[in-house]
Protein backbone atom coordinates (compact mmCIF):
# COMPACT_ATOMS: atom_id res chain seq x y z
CA UNK A 1 0.00 0.00 0.00
CA UNK A 2 1.32 2.97 -1.13
CA UNK A 3 0.49 7.15 -0.32
CA UNK A 4 -0.73 7.26 -3.58
CA UNK A 5 -3.06 4.80 -3.26
CA UNK A 6 -4.81 6.18 -0.02
CA UNK A 7 -4.06 9.47 -1.54
CA UNK A 8 -6.72 8.48 -4.31
CA UNK A 9 -9.05 6.93 -2.89
CA UNK A 10 -9.46 9.63 -0.17
CA UNK A 11 -9.59 12.08 -2.80
CA UNK A 12 -12.48 10.14 -5.16
CA UNK A 13 -14.41 10.05 -1.55
CA UNK A 14 -14.56 13.58 -0.82
CA UNK A 15 -15.47 13.52 -4.63
CA UNK A 16 -18.51 12.06 -3.40
CA UNK A 17 -21.71 14.80 -2.19
CA UNK A 18 -23.08 12.13 0.21
CA UNK A 19 -19.95 10.85 1.80
CA UNK A 20 -19.27 14.97 2.25
CA UNK A 21 -22.88 14.85 3.29
CA UNK A 22 -22.05 12.01 6.10
CA UNK A 23 -18.52 13.54 6.95
CA UNK A 24 -16.85 10.15 6.56
CA UNK A 25 -13.28 9.82 6.06
CA UNK A 26 -11.07 7.14 5.65
CA UNK A 27 -7.28 6.67 7.48
CA UNK A 28 -4.54 3.76 7.08
CA UNK A 29 -2.34 2.56 9.19
CA UNK A 30 0.21 0.52 7.37
CA UNK A 31 -1.55 -1.64 5.01
CA UNK A 32 -4.84 -0.92 7.12
CA UNK A 33 -7.61 1.03 6.64
CA UNK A 34 -10.12 2.19 8.79
CA UNK A 35 -13.17 4.73 7.97
CA UNK A 36 -13.86 7.11 10.50
CA UNK A 37 -17.72 9.23 10.96
CA UNK A 38 -17.07 11.94 13.47
CA UNK A 39 -20.26 11.93 15.28
CA UNK A 40 -22.51 14.73 14.14
CA UNK A 41 -26.02 16.05 14.68
CA UNK A 42 -27.48 15.90 11.86
CA UNK A 43 -26.82 11.66 12.05
CA UNK A 44 -28.95 11.14 14.55
CA UNK A 45 -31.92 8.76 14.11
CA UNK A 46 -33.42 8.54 17.99
CA UNK A 47 -33.32 11.83 19.60
CA UNK A 48 -34.47 10.22 22.94
CA UNK A 49 -31.58 7.86 23.17
CA UNK A 50 -30.07 9.71 21.78
CA UNK A 51 -28.14 7.49 18.94
CA UNK A 52 -27.41 7.55 15.15
CA UNK A 53 -29.38 6.77 12.76
CA UNK A 54 -29.08 2.78 11.58
CA UNK A 55 -29.63 3.73 7.88
CA UNK A 56 -26.32 5.92 8.54
CA UNK A 57 -24.50 2.97 10.18
CA UNK A 58 -25.57 1.09 7.48
CA UNK A 59 -24.17 3.34 4.59
CA UNK A 60 -21.16 4.18 6.29
CA UNK A 61 -20.49 0.37 6.17
CA UNK A 62 -21.26 -0.23 2.70
CA UNK A 63 -19.55 2.89 1.99
CA UNK A 64 -16.32 1.80 3.76
CA UNK A 65 -16.98 -1.55 1.71
CA UNK A 66 -16.56 0.10 -1.41
CA UNK A 67 -13.17 2.46 -0.27
CA UNK A 68 -11.62 -1.33 0.26
CA UNK A 69 -12.44 -2.49 -2.75
CA UNK A 70 -11.36 0.89 -4.13
CA UNK A 71 -7.87 0.37 -2.31
CA UNK A 72 -7.48 -2.70 -3.48
CA UNK A 73 -8.31 -1.97 -7.16
CA UNK A 74 -7.57 1.79 -7.54
CA UNK A 75 -7.02 2.05 -11.37
CA UNK A 76 -11.24 0.72 -11.95
CA UNK A 77 -14.51 2.14 -11.55
CA UNK A 78 -15.98 2.18 -7.78
CA UNK A 79 -17.91 -1.53 -8.19
CA UNK A 80 -21.99 -1.44 -7.48
CA UNK A 81 -24.03 -2.94 -4.49
CA UNK A 82 -25.66 -6.08 -5.26
CA UNK A 83 -26.97 -6.88 -2.20
CA UNK A 84 -26.11 -5.65 1.85
CA UNK A 85 -27.27 -7.39 5.19
CA UNK A 86 -26.98 -5.46 7.91
CA UNK A 87 -26.68 -6.64 11.43
CA UNK A 88 -27.64 -4.20 14.46
CA UNK A 89 -25.50 -5.30 17.27
CA UNK A 90 -25.73 -1.97 19.73
CA UNK A 91 -27.27 1.27 19.16
CA UNK A 92 -24.76 3.76 17.78
CA UNK A 93 -23.87 6.24 20.16
CA UNK A 94 -23.65 9.94 20.25
CA UNK A 95 -19.85 9.70 19.31
CA UNK A 96 -17.39 9.02 16.41
CA UNK A 97 -17.87 5.23 15.06
CA UNK A 98 -15.11 3.59 12.99
CA UNK A 99 -15.10 0.47 10.63
CA UNK A 100 -12.63 -1.47 8.95
CA UNK A 101 -13.61 -3.74 6.06
CA UNK A 102 -12.26 -7.43 4.80
CA UNK A 103 -12.56 -8.77 1.64
CA UNK A 104 -13.06 -12.52 1.97
CA UNK A 105 -13.17 -13.31 -1.51
CA UNK A 106 -12.65 -11.18 -4.75
CA UNK A 107 -13.46 -12.95 -8.00
CA UNK A 108 -13.45 -12.04 -11.39
CA UNK A 109 -17.13 -10.61 -11.66
CA UNK A 110 -18.02 -10.32 -7.75
CA UNK A 111 -16.84 -9.30 -4.20
CA UNK A 112 -17.66 -10.40 -0.80
CA UNK A 113 -16.78 -8.21 2.04
CA UNK A 114 -17.62 -7.91 5.67
CA UNK A 115 -17.19 -4.89 7.56
CA UNK A 116 -17.67 -4.37 11.26
CA UNK A 117 -18.36 -0.99 12.85
CA UNK A 118 -17.81 -0.29 16.69
CA UNK A 119 -17.14 3.11 18.80
CA UNK A 120 -15.60 2.68 22.27
CA UNK A 121 -14.09 -0.48 21.88
CA UNK A 122 -13.12 -2.52 18.79
CA UNK A 123 -14.31 -5.92 21.21
CA UNK A 124 -17.82 -4.71 21.10
CA UNK A 125 -18.71 -3.54 17.36
CA UNK A 126 -22.12 -1.60 17.09
CA UNK A 127 -22.99 -3.07 13.85
CA UNK A 128 -21.71 -5.37 10.64
CA UNK A 129 -22.41 -5.90 6.98
CA UNK A 130 -21.96 -8.72 4.41
CA UNK A 131 -22.50 -7.80 1.05
CA UNK A 132 -21.82 -8.55 -2.90
CA UNK A 133 -20.32 -6.06 -5.30
CA UNK A 134 -20.63 -6.39 -9.10
CA UNK A 135 -16.50 -5.20 -9.88
CA UNK A 136 -16.61 -3.27 -12.84
CA UNK A 137 -13.69 -3.82 -15.19
CA UNK A 138 -13.01 -0.56 -16.65
CA UNK A 139 -10.53 2.41 -16.10
CA UNK A 140 -11.73 4.69 -13.84
CA UNK A 141 -12.47 7.95 -15.40
CA UNK B 1 -37.16 17.64 21.18
CA UNK B 2 -38.73 16.82 25.10
CA UNK B 3 -42.21 16.41 23.41
CA UNK B 4 -40.39 13.33 20.96
CA UNK B 5 -42.22 10.64 22.80
CA UNK B 6 -46.05 12.57 22.89
CA UNK B 7 -45.90 13.39 19.30
CA UNK B 8 -48.03 11.80 16.43
CA UNK B 9 -46.81 8.70 15.18
CA UNK B 10 -46.25 10.54 11.49
CA UNK B 11 -44.52 13.47 13.23
CA UNK B 12 -42.22 11.43 15.26
CA UNK B 13 -40.75 10.00 12.28
CA UNK B 14 -40.90 13.67 10.92
CA UNK B 15 -38.51 14.79 13.98
CA UNK B 16 -35.66 12.47 13.60
CA UNK B 17 -32.93 15.01 13.08
CA UNK B 18 -31.30 12.23 10.11
CA UNK B 19 -34.75 12.08 8.49
CA UNK B 20 -34.86 15.98 8.31
CA UNK B 21 -31.82 16.48 7.12
CA UNK B 22 -32.40 13.67 4.45
CA UNK B 23 -35.27 15.91 3.69
CA UNK B 24 -37.76 12.80 4.59
CA UNK B 25 -41.65 13.33 3.94
CA UNK B 26 -44.57 11.26 4.59
CA UNK B 27 -46.75 9.98 2.12
CA UNK B 28 -49.20 7.34 3.60
CA UNK B 29 -49.64 5.97 6.64
CA UNK B 30 -52.01 3.13 7.17
CA UNK B 31 -52.02 0.40 10.02
CA UNK B 32 -48.82 -1.89 9.13
CA UNK B 33 -47.94 0.40 6.43
CA UNK B 34 -46.45 3.34 5.41
CA UNK B 35 -45.01 5.29 2.61
CA UNK B 36 -42.12 7.71 2.56
CA UNK B 37 -40.23 9.52 0.30
CA UNK B 38 -36.59 11.36 0.05
CA UNK B 39 -36.56 14.16 -2.61
CA UNK B 40 -33.31 14.26 -4.95
CA UNK B 41 -30.90 16.88 -4.56
CA UNK B 42 -27.27 17.61 -5.28
CA UNK B 43 -25.63 16.86 -1.18
CA UNK B 44 -27.42 13.32 -1.79
CA UNK B 45 -25.85 12.07 -4.82
CA UNK B 46 -23.37 8.88 -4.94
CA UNK B 47 -21.87 9.02 -8.13
CA UNK B 48 -20.72 12.07 -9.45
CA UNK B 49 -20.70 11.16 -12.43
CA UNK B 50 -24.39 10.21 -13.46
CA UNK B 51 -25.68 12.76 -10.61
CA UNK B 52 -27.60 9.10 -9.16
CA UNK B 53 -28.80 9.31 -5.58
CA UNK B 54 -26.32 7.24 -2.92
CA UNK B 55 -27.39 4.06 -2.29
CA UNK B 56 -26.94 4.62 1.54
CA UNK B 57 -29.84 7.42 1.27
CA UNK B 58 -32.15 4.26 0.18
CA UNK B 59 -30.88 2.33 2.83
CA UNK B 60 -31.64 5.15 5.42
CA UNK B 61 -35.29 5.88 3.49
CA UNK B 62 -35.94 2.07 4.05
CA UNK B 63 -34.79 1.50 7.63
CA UNK B 64 -36.65 4.63 8.64
CA UNK B 65 -39.74 3.97 6.55
CA UNK B 66 -39.25 -0.10 8.40
CA UNK B 67 -39.42 1.55 11.61
CA UNK B 68 -42.89 3.31 10.31
CA UNK B 69 -44.63 0.37 9.17
CA UNK B 70 -43.71 -1.23 12.58
CA UNK B 71 -44.68 1.55 14.85
CA UNK B 72 -48.42 2.15 12.90
CA UNK B 73 -48.91 -1.38 13.31
CA UNK B 74 -48.14 -1.53 16.47
CA UNK B 75 -50.52 1.34 17.11
CA UNK B 76 -49.18 2.76 20.27
CA UNK B 77 -45.75 4.71 20.39
CA UNK B 78 -43.03 2.43 21.36
CA UNK B 79 -39.14 2.15 20.58
CA UNK B 80 -37.54 -0.41 18.69
CA UNK B 81 -34.79 -1.20 17.39
CA UNK B 82 -33.39 -2.77 14.46
CA UNK B 83 -32.09 -6.29 14.71
CA UNK B 84 -31.10 -6.58 10.59
CA UNK B 85 -31.71 -4.94 7.49
CA UNK B 86 -31.26 -6.67 4.30
CA UNK B 87 -31.04 -4.82 0.94
CA UNK B 88 -31.02 -6.07 -2.83
CA UNK B 89 -30.19 -3.25 -5.44
CA UNK B 90 -32.18 -3.67 -8.58
CA UNK B 91 -30.94 -1.55 -10.13
CA UNK B 92 -29.49 1.84 -10.10
CA UNK B 93 -31.93 4.65 -9.62
CA UNK B 94 -32.38 7.11 -12.37
CA UNK B 95 -30.35 10.28 -12.06
CA UNK B 96 -31.38 13.10 -10.41
CA UNK B 97 -34.14 11.38 -9.29
CA UNK B 98 -35.46 10.97 -5.90
CA UNK B 99 -36.84 7.85 -3.62
CA UNK B 100 -39.69 6.50 -2.49
CA UNK B 101 -40.26 3.71 -0.12
CA UNK B 102 -43.05 1.36 1.34
CA UNK B 103 -42.45 -1.03 3.90
CA UNK B 104 -44.94 -3.31 5.15
CA UNK B 105 -44.79 -4.69 8.77
CA UNK B 106 -46.46 -8.47 8.23
CA UNK B 107 -46.04 -10.12 11.38
CA UNK B 108 -45.55 -8.97 14.91
CA UNK B 109 -45.17 -11.16 17.94
CA UNK B 110 -44.45 -10.06 21.45
CA UNK B 111 -40.69 -9.11 20.98
CA UNK B 112 -40.50 -9.12 17.25
CA UNK B 113 -41.35 -7.63 14.29
CA UNK B 114 -40.81 -8.75 10.66
CA UNK B 115 -41.25 -5.84 7.82
CA UNK B 116 -40.42 -5.86 3.86
CA UNK B 117 -40.05 -3.12 2.08
CA UNK B 118 -40.04 -1.84 -1.70
CA UNK B 119 -38.12 1.13 -3.21
CA UNK B 120 -38.75 2.54 -6.44
CA UNK B 121 -37.60 6.16 -8.05
CA UNK B 122 -40.70 7.11 -10.95
CA UNK B 123 -42.78 3.95 -11.12
CA UNK B 124 -43.94 2.11 -7.93
CA UNK B 125 -43.88 -0.84 -10.33
CA UNK B 126 -40.23 -0.78 -11.31
CA UNK B 127 -38.20 -1.16 -8.02
CA UNK B 128 -34.82 -0.18 -7.68
CA UNK B 129 -34.81 -2.14 -4.30
CA UNK B 130 -36.08 -5.15 -2.14
CA UNK B 131 -35.53 -5.35 1.70
CA UNK B 132 -36.67 -7.36 4.26
CA UNK B 133 -36.01 -6.81 8.07
CA UNK B 134 -36.36 -7.78 11.48
CA UNK B 135 -36.89 -5.51 14.36
CA UNK B 136 -36.41 -5.88 18.34
CA UNK B 137 -39.99 -4.38 19.82
CA UNK B 138 -40.34 -1.91 22.83
CA UNK B 139 -36.67 -2.21 23.73
CA UNK B 140 -37.39 0.13 26.67
CA UNK B 141 -37.96 -2.44 29.02
CA UNK B 142 -34.70 -3.39 28.07
CA UNK B 143 -32.00 -2.25 30.04
CA UNK B 144 -30.18 0.35 27.71
CA UNK B 145 -26.70 -1.25 27.68
CA UNK B 146 -23.71 1.62 28.03
CA UNK B 147 -20.21 0.95 26.95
Amino acid sequence: MNDAAIQSLDAFLQKVPYVRFLGMRVELAGDEMTAVLPFSQHLIGNPMLPAIHGGVIGAFLELTALAQLSLAQPAQRVPKTVDITIEYLRSGRAQDTYARAILRKVGRRVANVQVEAWQDSRAQPIAGLTGHFLLRNEPRT
Amino acid sequence: MSDFDTAPLPERMLMAPHADALGMRLVSIEKGRGVMTTPWREELVGDPETGVIASGVVTALIDHTCGLAINSAIGEPMPIATLDLRIDYLRPAAPRTGITAEAHAYRLTRTIGFVRAEAWDVDRGDLVATAQAAFMLNTRTQPLKVG
